[in-house]
């Protein structure tokens, strides 16, 4: 029980109905407060909703970090346009696993969150776009979408507010650069998922040239909270400029790996923990604090407080809270070699320094694997992780260099350790006789 | 083979290039399902993905015929179409055996696994001596027990890795003797269910299900979604009395500012 003041080390609100039976049921979802901040919201002015937003403090989910109030606030009304609301729930970044679980537990509180958002920025057409892959997902939504049409959640005239919207559910078809806001926004017009360039930004011209916002599924998902339990409530868990309750995902080497909510802030000392520490006692050795594309972290970070500015701080990024953690078994260059294989199979080919540099990179780095590199492969990754990051047109270029240019730095002694059988061989006097 | 000559004497879209794939494979119903697809959006095209998910639960993967009906409902050119099923991994351009099994492979289930079950699967289901390669058919395509393999990216189910999918419904926490298990019932035409997802059907059924066609089907929605990973903190918190504050009964919301 919380006393005056103080937070528990868990906070379960979006994972609060998790436990339920048939917790993503409208049934369910009704019995436990669902749809009950539609009601207040409708009654408000939109414009009431967003100074909300802004005022709780919410930042977005999907890795970014950028205020969602501010965000809503930046689409332009009365500009005679329509306006779309898009559901980034693309989930596939190395690690991630919160948006899927909550969807498929809880699809109701998705949804009371799109309409909360589309009347706040006069939006009558919504779009969750879902990875394919995540199929049963996509049934959950389905229904849930069906359901809340039924009941008078979506369609015409909503609640006899006035205000109308529909949502669609929208199966992606395997490419993690959909992911990126941009490149999402061009499949969902049914073209090749490539990012465009920006600005113009989606708020200004976003779904079919027109302004769009674009939000992670656990940020929507956290609406309803706020507008019931109103800013001061939200502020009370996390820290003051990334607040609120927040799904952190651990995986790998770990006793009990799963999906624990906790105030934004908490560090992996904490969650380790709850989650009973580090797998047969074997140590620590490095961890990702929220995904692949956030530059590693090792024992020295443990105190570090994982939200936004704790986060940077230390040198990585809170990105999606997915924290994989390495026990000291796992070779560091083995481990950035699968990664970098994965970022240059989902590079999309629009821009040189993503698509070329990728390329080369798991080329050197399967190369030292194996044990044919040299201590200047080293600095030939270096040369071309720094022509790629801020280079490329999307995050997805410097996402690829944060495993590599964090693991060398890091873990430097590594790399070169692969190099050493090669250069023995090299130094061993040439053959005579031949010619 | 197109030669230059042809291309250029064929209108974009209606030309004999198109005329040339036959397409009636494509049969009244899934005109209908096209139409009903591109309903749902305020501009045709976006239903493209979901049409390609369609033509695929119809002939297992994404053949020439399938593109040219695509470009065909949307008024758009089969290269425009070709250029967008070519960028995205769900859609085969090969037929598909009767399910598709897809093997995480990136580097947090690789290490707890996911490399071992993939060499496993791939020695299995491979002939000759030769294992069966990314993407490759084990039997004759759409027969009963016939199997597509290919590794894929993080599946977003990192909590209970290494992980595997068929016709992506989850087995969680595998190992390469239980996957090699469950591809041998598959091989011998049994379904067995999986520890996240609907009851196991094919390849076909689910490409069906990603146009988003439900009808039917609404039992698959109870089957299981949450493993102990997914609810540990959930369960953590009810056991030790965790909560987030208490909400107040009633909160105002702010003002509107003003209008500047």
């Amino acid at each position: 029980m919380t006393t005056e003041g103080q937070v528990d080390d868990l906070t379960p609100v979006l994972t609060k109905r998790w436990l339920s039976p048939q917790s993503w049921t409208l049934r369910t979802y009704e019995q436990l407060e669902g749809y009950t901040a539609l009601r207040k919201a409708l009654a408000a002015n939109p414009d009431q909703l967003i100074q909300l937003c802004k005022d709780s403090g919410l930042r977005g989910r999907g890795g970014a970090g950028f205020p969602t109030g501010m965000k809503w606030g930046f689409i332009p009304q009365g500009d005679g346009k329509p306006h779309y609301l898009v559901i980034n729930a693309d989930e596939g970044e190395p690690g991630t696993c919160k948006d899927i679980p909550l969807m498929m537990a809880d699809p109701h509180s998705l949804v009371e969150g799109i309409i909360i958002t589309a009347y706040a920025i006069r939006s009558n057409f919504a779009a969750i776009y879902v990875r394919g892959e995540a199929l049963h997902c996509i049934r959950r939504l389905h229904a849930a979408v069906r359901e809340a049409y039924d009941a008078g959640y979506l369609g015409k005239n909503i609640l006899g507010s006035g205000f109308d919207l529909d949502v669609v559910v929208h199966a992606g078809a395997g490419a993690y650069i959909c992911g990126e806001e941009t490149a999402l926004l061009d499949s969902l017009e049914g073209k090749r998922g490539q990012p465009r360039l920006k600005p113009p930004f989606p708020a200004t011209a976003g779904l079919y040239a027109s302004p769009t916002v674009v939000n992670n599924v656990e940020t929507i998902a956290s609406v309803p909270y706020i507008v019931n339990g109103g800013s001061d409530w939200f502020r009370a868990m996390g820290r003051e400029k990334s607040p609120g309750p927040k799904i952190y995902s651990l995986s790998g080497h770990v006793e009990r790996p799963g999906q624990y909510e906790a105030p934004m802030g908490t560090t992996l000392r904490q969650l380790l923990e709850l989650a009973g520490g580090m797998k047969d006692g074997i140590p620590l050795k490095f961890w990702t604090p929220g995904g692949s594309s956030t530059p590693l972290f090792t024992a020295e970070h443990l105190d570090v407080p994982l939200d936004f500015e704790g986060a940077a701080q230390a040198g990585s990024m809170l990105g999606t809270t997915a924290l994989q953690i390495f026990n000291e078994t796992v070779s560091v260059p083995w481990a950035v070699m699968k990664w970098t294989e994965f970022y240059k199979h989902e590079s999309c080919g629009k821009c040189t320094p993503c698509r070329e540099g990728t390329y080369w990179l798991v080329q050197i780095l399967q190369r030292m694997v194996a044990g044919n590199g040299t201590p200047e492969d080293i600095d030939t990754l270096l040369d071309v992780c720094d022509n790629i990051l801020g280079r490329s047109f999307c995050a997805l270029g410097d996402g690829a260099v944060s495993p590599i240019t964090s693991g060398i730095q890091y873990f430097k002694h590594e790399f070169l350790a692969l190099c050493e059988s090669n250069a023995a061989q090299a130094k061993a006097p040439a053959l005579a006789g031949a010619h | 083979m197109w030669t230059l000559t042809q291309m250029k004497e064929s209108p974009a879209g209606t030309g004999p290039e198109q005329d040339a794939v036959d397409t009636s494979v494509f049969g009244a119903d899934i005109v209908e399902k096209a139409r009903q697809i591109i309903a749902r959006y305020p501009v045709p095209r976006s239903a493209l993905l979901p049409m390609l998910h369609l033509v695929q639960s119809v002939q297992g993967h994404v053949s020439q015929s399938g593109i040219a009906f695509c470009a065909a409902q949307l008024d758009l050119t089969a290269a425009e179409v070709s250029a967008v099923a070519t960028f995205y991994t769900m859609y085969k351009r090969k037929p598909c055996g009767e399910h598709l099994v897809s093997v995480c492979t990136n580097t947090l289930c690789a290490m707890l696994g996911g490399d071992a079950i993939y060499a496993r699967l791939r020695e299995h289901l491979g002939s000759d001596g030769k294992p069966l390669g990314h993407e490759e058919t084990s039997g004759e395509p759409g027969t009963t027990g016939s199997i597509t393999l290919e590794h894929a990216e993080c599946l977003a189910a990192c909590d209970l890795g290494p992980v595997l999918q068929v016709n992506y419904e989850f087995y969680d926490n595998q190992t390469p003797e239980s996957a090699l298990e469950l591809v041998e019932s598959l091989q011998a035409g049994q379904k067995p269910a999986p520890t996240r997802g609907a009851p196991l059907t094919g390849f076909r059924e689910v490409s069906l299900q990603l146009a988003g066609f439900f009808d039917g089907r609404e039992a698959d929605l109870d089957g299981p979604s949450a493993a102990a990973e997914t609810v540990r903190g959930a369960a953590l918190a009810a056991e030790r009395g965790w909560t987030a504050p208490a909400m107040p009964d009633h909160v105002d919301l702010p003002a509107a500012p003003d209008k500047k």
